[in-house]
């Protein structure tokens, strides 16, 4: 349980400040309560207790914001994610990509080993709500692993959670490597407290996953135990600014149908409350994956631009030119793109549910 | 040489004695307070928190709908505070607005959160708030409509509604006086009973009604219980008026007539008060199937209660003015409900206002007993059993009319 006091609302918003620039979420909302709703909303939204005080005469310098019909003013009310004690930012966790320690082995081949323990952690996914999470390494995602084509990995798994674990990898390897437990060929069910490693060879390159194999799938899935893997092509792929965006939801009540937070990176709206930075013309890479529980399908659409799309990044030809994909659980994707125009540009799913439920982000594009 | 035991006498005045009796009952009193308040003021020593998590339950009490927002009033009927954090409203997260922000709602406490929504006409709304766990309370608003402020135009509809469904019926019941006046001391009984058949139905119908009203809201006033409350509450209010109305006429007077109209008429007043709540509700919360279908349905079942309430005087005379009272006792009220039901509807409250009439509905049907027996003094006749059971199977298919 956290009974965490919330923060008092943001400083009010100099009515004479120009708004070109940062933008509060509060004033993009009250920008929008006019659009939203009647003037009754608008006093509302401008007058009361939690800090909405610019006028709504502002709305008017809040244009071409309005084409998505209110959507910006969704979001969550008051207050922000103590991103500290979740002890992860989804603003950092988007470029944070972990090589692990890397020794040479006797072939002269590279021996890639990481640290993973599984364990229990609370995590705040949307202001004031605490979602009691299986982690691997205290977040979700976990770890983005990531390696090169033919290299050796090693995982150094330990188990501190209260619950049975495993660590099942999306690639090629034997069989009693696939850290899916209870098939009868040795593939350990990895206890509390236990310790397992896991080897195998890096391959094929391209974008992948791992996560618990243990049943409930469902349960120790939405619980939190999932996270990318990537394998490099050997030649390595274009200089670009690298984004990890895992795609999932919270079933807070746990009642098993549907969820009621939905995020890139877990936590709901960070990236509209934290717009992701990118540089005007510079390669954007997006390793996207869906690993969304209890819904079917997800998607990602972005907003004055395509992409080029590589399914599972497993080929250097990209199969589609788009703006809009949807993955099934499991399923992954690159996308790769330049944005032409300054200013902010909404990403989200365009399944418009999960985009209202927390599904829903900002990229910032500056000169 | 009297006192066999002279021991057992003295006895209790062995300690105390010297002490007046009401400190004897103050001092036990005292202690026990004393030792409750210690024992809480401690955290109650040895006794865990709680088992499992806590124990989030919040019932949504009073839905209004205004133009551009929603409006909840949320009672916390568990054992643990709660706080809601987050809204979702057709599935999309939205803003809201406390009365006190960050606050807990503790146990039995209220509080009002309101949404800026920009809600549609006749649309569902099914509306989610998330506690700190992530524990969801669930609320539907099935169709979308104004809810009417408490307006000159709002108190003018009700009382038009009230007016027809509660006085006019009556009245027109009382239409048959006349008639009554000349029929047989046979029929009479017959008619009682059909009054009794219509009583009994009315209890049965308004313990139904308050019963699964009880169950929609907070359950921490006691549910159900309430409408078993009301009812014995209102049974013993009423047999002690009517005692004391026999005990100031009956002395001067032998004549029983007047005092059981009176209480049948505010038998069927407190129904109709129950009756009213009910309609006023449903047009707050645009559940209401306005017209003249309703308006029937109610004049048909109505005007049997206004029977009822002139029976008591097919063999005395009745001053107009005395006929016009009890009828306006026993419609009114039904004005009065739909007031209170549209303007600041409980679930609670009318629960246990139902309660009340169905313990004054059981009052007067007690009452009517003697009035159904026949030459040999058998309550329960081959009449009086055909007239129960035709007066209960008339509100039963009039009340078909009603709901469908």
């Amino acid at each position: 349980m956290m009974w965490r006091k919330r923060k008092s609302p943001v400083a009010e918003p100099d009515p004479a400040a120009p708004t070109a620039g940062v933008v509060s979420r509060r004033r993009v909302l009250t920008a929008f309560a006019p659009l939203a709703g009647t003037a009754a909303t608008a006093r509302l939204l401008a007058g009361q207790s939690l800090g909405f005080s610019t006028p709504p005469a502002h709305a008017a310098e809040m244009p071409g914001m309005g084409s998505h019909g209110g959507g910006v003013g969704m979001g969550f009310r008051g207050g922000s994610v103590n991103h500290v004690a979740n002890g992860f930012d989804p603003s950092q966790l988007l470029r944070d990509f972990d090589w692990g320690t890397t020794t040479q082995l006797a072939d002269g081949r590279v021996l890639r080993e990481w640290n993973i323990s599984a364990y229990d952690k609370d995590i705040e996914i949307a202001p004031g709500i605490s979602f009691p999470a299986w982690t691997y390494n205290g977040r979700i995602p976990g770890p983005t692993l990531r390696c090169r084509e033919g290299e050796r990995l090693r995982i150094n798994f330990v188990n501190g959670s209260s619950h049975p674990h495993s660590m099942h990898f999306h690639g090629l390897h034997p069989a009693f490597m696939d850290g899916s437990p209870g098939l009868g060929d040795g593939q350990p069910l990895i206890q509390s407290g236990d310790r397992f490693v896991y080897e195998f060879d890096a391959t094929p390159f391209g974008f992948h996953l791992y996560h618990c194999h243990v049943m409930p799938l469902a349960l120790h899935l939405a619980k939190g135990l999932y996270g990318g893997f990537i394998i490099d092509p050997a030649q390595g792929r274009p200089e670009a600014d690298e984004l990890i965006m895992v795609m999932n939801g919270f079933n807070t009540n746990f009642d098993g149908r549907g969820n009621q937070i939905y995020a890139v990176n877990t936590v709901g709206f960070a990236y509209q409350e934290a717009p992701i930075k990118v540089k005007r013309g510079e390669l954007v890479r997006i390793y996207l994956a869906n690993m969304l529980e209890f819904d079917p399908i997800n998607s990602f659409h972005i907003h004055g631009n395509f992409f080029n799309y590589y399914p599972t990044g497993t080929s250097l030809q990209p199969s589609e030119y788009t703006d809009t994909v949807s993955q099934v659980q499991g399923q992954r994707g690159i996308l790769e793109l330049r944005f032409p125009y300054p200013g902010r540009f909404l990403f989200h799913a365009h399944k418009t549910e999960f985009a209202e439920l927390g599904w829903l982000g900002l990229f910032e594009v500056e000169e | 040489m009297t006192e066999a035991n002279p021991a057992a006498r003295a006895r209790p005045d062995w300690w105390g004695g010297q002490f007046p009796s009401w400190l004897l009952a103050i001092v036990p009193l005292a202690i026990i307070a004393t030792g409750l308040v210690v024992f809480a003021r401690l955290h109650a020593p040895g006794v865990p928190k709680r088992t499992g998590p806590p124990a989030e339950e919040l019932a949504v009490e009073r839905t209004v709908l205004r133009p551009g927002r929603i409006e909840l009033t949320v009672r916390n009927d568990g054992p643990d505070p709660v706080r809601v954090v987050q809204i979702t409203v057709n599935d999309a997260f939205v803003q809201f607005i406390t009365d006190a922000p960050d606050a807990e709602v503790g146990r039995l406490r209220a509080e009002k959160l309101t949404i800026p929504y920009d809600w549609v006409e006749a649309h569902a709304y099914s509306i989610e708030l998330l506690t700190p766990t992530g524990g969801t309370i669930d609320t539907n608003i099935p169709v979308a409509t104004e809810t009417p402020t408490a307006g000159p135009r709002f108190f003018a509809v009700m009382a038009l509604l009230g007016l027809y469904v509660g006085i006019v019926p009556v009245f027109l019941g009382m239409l048959f006086l006349p008639w009554l006046r000349r029929i047989g001391e046979q029929w009479i009984r017959l008619l009682m009973a059909v009054t009794t058949g219509l009583l009994v139905w009315l209890a049965v119908d308004a313990t139904l009604e308050g019963v699964k009203l009880a169950g929609q809201g907070p359950q921490a006033f006691g549910g159900p219980a309430l409408v078993f409350f009301g009812a014995i509450l209102a049974y013993l209010t009423l047999s002690g008026i009517d005692a004391w109305l026999r005990s100031r006429r009956g002395a001067v007077e032998g004549d029983s007539s007047p005092r059981l109209a009176l209480l049948i008429a505010v038998g069927i007043g407190l129904h109709n008060l129950g009756e009213g709540l009910a309609i006023g509700s449903a047009y707050a919360l645009g559940a209401l199937p306005l017209g003249a279908f309703l308006v029937v349905g109610f004049v048909l079942q109505n005007t049997t209660e206004g029977l009822a309430i002139i029976v008591p005087f097919t063999q005395r005379p009745a001053s107009v003015g005395r006929l016009m009272t009890l009828g306006a006792i026993a419609g009114a009220p039904a004005i009065v409900g739909a007031w209170l039901g549209g303007s600041a509807y409980n679930s609670s409250v009318a629960a246990l206002l139902l309660g009340v009439g169905v313990g004054a509905v059981l009052q007067v049907i007690q009452q009517l007993v003697p009035t159904i027996r026949d030459r040999l003094g058998r309550a329960l006749n081959p009449a009086s059993l055909s007239g129960i059971a035709t007066g209960m199977a008339i509100l039963y298919l009039t009340g078909l009319l009603v709901s469908g």
